[in-house]
């Protein structure tokens, strides 16, 4: 992902021996470039900046005595964060469970999926080229249509009931919605492409001759992926990761359509509910705010801990 | 004698996950065919029936022609002002340039719900009325960052001495702009506005935060989950998946044609 490689650096060239016509050029590119950032910015900042700091504040209001639903009044009412975290730490803890579970299992697969497309099938224009629209064809289907169909092949009276069940798989009575697994599949499944794409990225500009220099180097197909594949591969994995961790973390569709409601509630879901059903919104923002900084903490600690210069 | 099964464990295993990828996709597509009537859950055998009338379910359309509606003015907002700040980005010096970066880093790296709920909690602190409006701002605030982000990919790939060219021909800075650097970024810019149409198409969790009664076409999908989504989704989404399809393929095709003149000169 481009987005996080390192801006191009400003002219190398050291001061001195730049002309002046140049450095006035310099000057007059650097202008242009403010003007033309400047309403994309003034738009961030009115409708995602200034948002986080509206959610922050509402996340300290206090319901006075005696109002109505949905009125509250400015304060700095901490004992917000205590009471959501107190009553809704299992869901913040079980949303990011079923999204690490996610992610790996949709690493497990897009990893794969991105080395058959991007080295197996180099050169191999057509094929490739039908594969990769075949990778993002979810895309164009609706999200929720295709988390339903889900729902429906999974159901009880479903294809892969009877088979789990005939195989002995499955006990009986066994079913496979409205469990963790439906949902956290649901999940692997949605955020797939997202994992995929930036791996194919990076495999696709590998150099292959690096991986027959590992065999002529007696290594084995499997030292060689993990020493010269996987590695040089990283930054598309570490792309892939987050694209998947990050939005799977907050979803509630895949939880509310193939979860039950006592044992797979998701955070999302409860946010939801607290805005929409319980109308408490400084319940809600607090749960929110804590949310976007717990991502953005683990976030952190897995670029520090896994990522290269190019990420960030 | 041990057979190797190296080689073709990859292939295998790579093909199961397509299969994956693609089998709810056509059971959307195989259920749009289901003489359903209103819930679409069980096979009651073969129709065209929905195709013939997509419009037959209770507002379906409606929905759908607010989803259009509102994801086209959602793609023009964001890829001018997202290609805007992909260009600009490039001639900025390297320290602002960094923060720069992180704001339009951080509404990726925000959960969809976090997105919604803050702006739904700046709607309500200022009074604002839910409705088509606050969905657009809410579309191309997110929008913007995707746009940002496939545009820079093919600015940074731009050689900077065509440029330097086009000034040795003594083009005017702005001349130089519109006749060299924005047909070299037009794909990219096409690709980036086609992504923004299908995130703000097929977002659900932002637009119900800030949608207030206003239906669009996933929102109506999620409400109807609960009672049994009628056949006619199914056709509007196999449908869209069909366009979607063909415009890719269309521009594969293109880019290929064009390369290959290029190659011919």
């Amino acid at each position: 992902m481009s987005l996080l490689t390192a801006p191009r650096s400003a002219k190398a060239k050291p001061e001195e021996t730049r002309s002046a016509s140049e450095i006035r050029a310099d000057k007059r590119r650097g202008r242009v470039g403010y003007l033309l950032i400047l309403p994309g910015f003034i738009f961030m900042l009115l409708f995602f900046v200034l948002p986080v700091f509206s959610l922050l504040a509402t996340s300290l209001y206090t319901k006075p005595p005696g109002a109505d639903i949905g009125q509250f009044v400015p304060a700095l009412q901490f004992s917000n964060y205590a009471a959501v975290l107190g009553s809704y730490w299992p869901e913040l803890v079980r949303s990011f469970a079923f999204a690490l579970i996610a992610t790996v299992a949709a690493l497990a697969i897009g990893y794969p999926m991105a080395y058959l497309v991007a080295v197996r099938l180099r050169g191999r224009k057509l094929l490739q080229g039908i594969l990769l629209v075949l990778i993002i064809a979810p895309f164009f289907t609706s999200f929720i249509l295709r988390t339903q169909a889900w729902k429906q092949i999974l159901a009880d009276e479903g294809p892969v009931v009877a088979v789990l069940r005939a195989m002995a798989l499955l006990p009986e009575d066994g079913r496979l919605t409205a469990t963790a697994f439906a949902v956290v599949c649901g999940l692997t499944y949605n955020f797939l492409p997202f994992m995929t794409l930036p791996i194919y990225a990076n495999l696709e500009r590998l150099d292959t001759r690096l991986i027959e220099a590992g065999g002529d180097l007696y290594a084995n197909s499997f030292t060689t992926f993990r020493t010269v594949t996987l590695p040089l591969s990283m930054p598309g994995v570490i792309a892939g990761t987050l694209l998947t961790f990050i939005p799977a973390s907050g979803d509630y569709i895949n939880a509310a359509l193939l979860g039950n409601n006592q044992n797979t509630t998701m955070i999302g879901q409860v946010i939801d509910s607290r805005f929409f059903r319980v109308v408490d919104y400084p319940g809600a923002s607090a749960l929110s705010f804590v949310l976007m900084l717990a991502i953005l903490f683990l976030v952190i600690l897995y670029v520090r801990r896994f990522g290269t210069k190019e990420l960030l | 004698m041990r057979r190797r099964i190296g080689p073709w464990l990859v292939p295998a295993f790579g093909g199961l996950a397509f299969l994956f990828l693609l089998v709810p996709i056509a059971y959307v597509f195989a259920f749009s065919f289901n003489d359903a009537g209103r819930t679409n859950l069980s096979w009651r055998g073969f129709t065209l029936d929905n195709w013939r009338n997509p419009c037959g379910a209770p507002a379906v359309c409606e929905s759908l022609a607010n989803s259009l509606q509102i994801s086209s003015i959602v793609t023009v907002i964001a890829t001018i002002l997202g290609t805007a700040i992909a260009i600009g980005l490039v001639r900025l010096r390297f320290k602002f340039n960094a923060t720069a970066n992180m704001l339009i880093f951080l509404p990726l790296a925000t959960p969809e719900v976090v997105l919604g709920a803050s702006l739904l909690a700046q709607f309500l602190n200022i009074g604002v009325d839910l409705g088509v409006g606050t969905i657009i701002i809410a579309h191309s605030m997110f929008c913007i960052s995707f746009v940002v982000v496939a545009v820079k990919a093919r600015v940074a790939s731009l050689d900077p001495k065509l440029e330097e060219a086009a000034a040795d021909l003594y083009a005017s800075p702005i001349q130089a702009f519109w006749r060299v650097t924005f047909p070299l970024l037009l794909p990219g810019i096409v690709a980036a506005a086609l992504l923004a149409f299908a995130m703000s198409f097929d977002d659900f969790i932002i637009t119900n935060f800030n949608s207030g009664n206003v239906d669009t076409f996933p929102k109506f999908i999620y409400v109807a989950a609960t009672r049994g989504i009628p056949a006619q989704a199914n056709v509007i989404g196999s449908a869209m998946f069909i366009i979607a399809l063909l415009i890719v393929i269309g521009g594969q095709i293109l880019s290929n044609r064009r390369a290959k003149m290029l190659a011919a000169r």
